[in-house]
């Protein structure tokens, strides 16, 4: 087998090991499925009469399911930090870094599994906003690079809070850390509300965090966007797909590397 | 014989501690090496740089004729590992464990059920197989373990201290796998805390401590270095055990060594059931009250004793309740 083949092959035996545990651990399916339902029905119905500003024609439903959508799988990146750190604690990376395996397919089957846990995800939050009252409004080529387009955010955060785990080595910390950080980026965004209700100093960070490019992407992309209606005039917000895209990237350059040599250089203590 | 594992001025260092000071090695194809330490003598660290999970900072390393700096991926096809937890997952069932693992050793398919079937079976776990080992107890976690570590049938394996936290029952189940190892021609290096163990299972073995090797040989000539019988005593009273030692140290081939913690005597002799026999006689109406006499071979336990100054369970800095005669002045002299 060549080094590429090889590398594929482990990565799907380690994908599988992964998804056997989502099907086997009620945790992570009640994380992956009931939170995204709870929220995206909290948020319809306690905040959505209240919240004002919003794009013509556009109901709070469909204005509020991509911003549930970013958040979900973001904060779903974060079971990549857990889970690893989980696996360095019972000894689990160390068996595999024992093996004569690909260097990389631990953490290759790590974020793929976790991706397409963030697919259930989706999945089933789409099923209940159609309930609530959220509408794809676009082609259907639209409607799917707009799920491609949260997904692929989610799953370069994924190599990021992989680094995260193998640094800090114990889940409920990765947990309560991610939780620290990444609460406040998917909340000072357009997420929920439209961005021209916040305080200055909030807005422009607002306006530059990727999360409201990746909100803004998936809004226009499901037609959730009157095209006609302004987008704040932020080269971010105007060019939301690109912006995205260069952030899921440099996330890539930078942690993949980074985290295929902690992982070589980390073991259990 | 060819040797499978060549270990030479081994140094591991972390940060200002240094863990390994210097340690050779050689263990020969088909044998089983003990290596045997405290807590912190620095066994683990050993295996982990001859498994190539930890980077030596100096010395020369060769696993199954290769070098484990140079070519680690060719090591890693030629061992299996077992380490201090049972790194199994728990969420996946035996089998499960087994074929994952089969799989990432580079085996077919077909050959990685074909293994795990065979393995389950030997190590007694065919009725477990399909449950999650979540649901295992200790003792079968450790099995899976060790099977999965074998599932490649690995020229050399390493076992970290296999038997650590067993009930005595699943220790000796785990003894009769090893020796069925060994018997098998596999190389296996072992670590352990147990003298017993090491005394059951391993044809050499190195003692280290504080990073250093501080003897090697077989059993036999390791026990030789510490001599041959002792009688034993445990007193009630600590405040004893000097009279005690002054009473019985004419009967002595050396000196006493006496235990306040444990309110032990221990005096090497030579002679039979006479010498018994006689220390009952000298102890009779001094008021010393014994708990128990008994005359014992050594074992590696009194080997470890009189080589590192401490007991094999014991922290190094846990010494202050050994005494000797001698360390308190001299008293019995």
């Amino acid at each position: 087998m060549t080094t590429l083949a090889q590398t594929l092959s482990d990565s799907a035996t380690v994908t599988r090991r992964n998804l056997i545990k989502v099907k086997r651990v009620p945790d992570l399916i009640v994380f992956a499925t009931l939170s995204p339902i709870m929220f995206v029905v909290l948020f319809r119905y306690v905040f959505g009469g209240a919240i004002g500003g919003l794009p013509e024609g556009i109901s709070y439903a469909e204005f509020l399911l991509p911003g549930i959508f970013a958040q979900t799988v973001v904060f779903g990146s974060t079971i990549t930090g857990a889970s690893l750190a989980d696996d360095l604690q019972k000894g689990l990376i160390d068996r595999f870094r024992s093996l004569p395996m690909s260097r990389s397919a631990v953490l290759i089957g790590r974020t793929v599994a976790d991706a397409g846990l963030n697919v259930i995800s989706i999945a089933v939050m789409a099923l209940t906003g159609l309930v609530v009252g959220w509408r794809i409004n676009s082609s259907i080529g639209e409607a799917v690079a707009g799920f491609l387009v949260l997904l692929v955010f989610a799953y370069a955060v994924s190599w990021l809070m992989a680094v995260v785990g193998l640094l800090v080595r114990t889940p409920e910390v990765v947990n309560n850390a991610s939780f620290i950080v990444i609460f406040p980026l998917t909340f000072i965004a357009n997420t929920f509300v439209p961005l021209e209700t916040f305080p200055a100093v909030l807005r422009t960070f607002a306006e530059w965090n990727p999360v409201s490019a990746v909100v803004q992407a998936a809004r226009e992309l499901f037609g959730n966007w009157p095209p006609s209606y302004p987008v704040p005039d932020v080269w971010a917000l105007q060019n939301p797909v690109l912006y995205t895209l260069i952030w899921s990237a440099i996330i890539l350059a930078v942690f993949v590397p980074l985290s295929v040599r902690l992982y070589q250089r980390t073991s259990t203590r | 014989m060819t040797d499978a594992i060549v270990v030479e001025g081994l140094v591991k260092r972390f940060g200002a501690t240094t863990a390994l000071d210097g340690v050779d090695l050689t263990v020969a194809e088909g044998t089983v090496l003990g290596l045997l330490g405290p807590n912190g003598a620095g066994k683990t660290t050993v295996v982990r740089i001859l498994t190539t999970l930890l980077q030596p900072d100096a010395g020369r390393v060769q696993v199954a004729g290769v070098d484990v700096l140079r070519d680690p991926d060719a090591v890693r096809s030629s061992i299996g590992l077992t380490g201090q937890y049972a790194a199994v997952d728990e969420y996946l069932t035996g089998t499960e464990n087994l074929e994952m693992v089969g799989r990432l050793y580079r085996l077919g398919k077909r050959e990685a059920r074909e293994r795990a079937r065979e393995l389950l079976e030997r190590f007694d776990l065919t009725a477990a197989a399909d449950r999650p080992a979540k649901t295992y107890s200790g003792g079968m976690r450790r099995r899976l373990d060790i099977a999965a570590s074998l599932i490649a049938r690995p020229r050399i394996v390493f076992l970290d201290e296999p038997t650590t936290g067993l009930d005595p029952r699943s220790r000796l189940a785990m003894w009769e796998f090893i020796a069925d190892l060994a018997t098998g021609g596999t190389t296996v290096l072992l670590t352990t805390q147990y003298l017993e163990e090491a005394d059951r299972l391993a044809d050499r073995m190195v003692v280290i401590d504080r990073g250093r090797v501080i003897a090697r040989g077989t059993a036999d000539e390791l026990k030789a270095q510490v001599g041959g019988q002792r009688l034993e005593l445990t007193l009630a009273s600590a405040g004893d055990l000097v009279p005690a030692a002054e009473r019985l140290r004419p009967l002595g081939t050396d000196e006493p060594h006496l235990d306040d913690s444990t309110r032990r005597l221990s005096l090497p002799v030579s002679g039979g059931m006479d010498v018994i026999a006689e220390a009952v006689r000298r102890l009779d109406g001094t008021g010393v009250e014994v708990l128990d006499l008994a005359l014992r071979r050594p074992d590696l336990d009194d080997v470890f004793l009189t080589l590192t100054g401490h007991a094999a369970e014991e922290e190094p800095a846990g010494t202050e309740g050994d005494r000797t005669p001698a360390a308190t002045g001299g008293a019995p002299r």
